[in-house]
């Protein structure tokens, strides 16, 4: 099984990458309003079906792999 | 007079861990007995007080103490700070124990997005915690910051305002990663655990240009001091 996370900073929470990154794409001449930038992860697992390797996966995000106070994660599981 | 006796204090060490000696030293030459601890230890061997110390633990990966929040030791360090036992961590040291939620907040990348490092001015916010009890209310301090993510950031902040728990802020001019509120230093509930992102153990000896650390480890020792007669008794 295999997962995938993608981790984004919450609304609101200050992104200086995501402005360095718009920065630099303004600079390249791309009109750009806005910029944040995350993280993805991907996750192979062994589970005995999708249902499990989510609730495994949202474990893991709770734990280690996201941040709550400043991130967001969404999981994707592809067989 | 009795000689005070010497503390012993762990310094823990993780893998990219760079002030762990500079902080021995200075908890030495403050009057305590610095043990320097491995993190894959299993445990903390018998001291009164611990300092996690500067640097990069697990060279930064996912985020700045993510992975040194699940050391071995990390588990004993923890039941040491719920027992009443002082905590410091210092730079790095803060951001592990923020993300083990043995402090309140999380520290982001600096809204620059440079690394600094020069002298700051810092205010004492509050001098009634086992830390800061060298200090007093209103005391300007300066003490280097070297630092890339010490932006701390927290849902409620007035809330820890009005709990005492900011104990340390920049000047309004001069802070140097865009913290919410200037925020340079917090305590938990209990005042016993408290994170930092400027060295007070760089600033110790006049030949540095400061010895206002003096004042914060100087604290510490002194509450590592009343841990050991609280454990004794």
């Amino acid at each position: 099984m295999k997962a995938t996370v993608a981790v984004r900073p919450k609304a609101g929470i200050l992104d200086p990458q995501g402005e360095a990154v718009r920065g630099s794409l303004r600079h390249l001449g791309f009109d750009v309003a806005e910029t944040r930038v995350g993280r993805l992860v991907e996750i192979e697992l062994e589970a005995a079906d999708a249902e499990a390797a989510r609730t495994e996966v949202e474990r893991m995000c709770e734990q280690l792999l996201a941040n709550p106070l400043i991130e967001t994660f969404e999981i994707e599981i592809t067989p | 007079m009795a000689r005070a006796p010497r503390p012993t204090i762990a310094v823990v060490t993780f893998p990219g861990s760079n002030d762990d000696r500079d902080a021995a030293q200075a908890l030495s030459l403050l009057g305590a007995e610095p043990r320097l601890v491995w993190h894959a230890d299993a445990g903390l061997p018998a001291v009164d007080g611990v300092v996690l110390p500067g640097g990069f633990s697990y060279g930064d990966y996912l985020r700045c103490g993510a992975i040194a929040r699940f050391a071995p030791v990390m588990h004993a360090v923890t039941r040491f700070a719920e027992a009443g036992g002082p905590v410091l961590g210092i730079c790095n040291g803060f951001q592990i124990l923020c993300e083990a939620r043995l402090l309140p907040g999380t520290l982001q990348p600096n809204a620059s997005l440079s690394f600094v490092c020069r002298d700051v001015p810092l205010r004492v916010e509050n001098a009634d915690t086992p830390m800061t009890s060298r200090c007093e209310a209103g005391q300007r301090l300066v003490i280097p910051v070297k630092h890339g993510e010490g932006c701390w950031t927290y849902p409620d902040p007035t809330k820890l305002e009005a709990s005492g728990q900011i104990v340390l802020r920049y000047d309004q001019d001069a802070n140097p990663n865009g913290s919410l509120a200037d925020v340079a230093g917090v305590t938990n509930c209990d005042g016993n655990v408290m994170g930092l992102m400027p060295h007070p153990e760089h600033a110790v000896d006049p030949l540095l240009g400061s010895t206002d650390g003096c004042l914060i480890l100087g604290s510490l020792v002194d509450a590592a001091r009343a841990h050991l007669g609280a454990a004794v008794a």
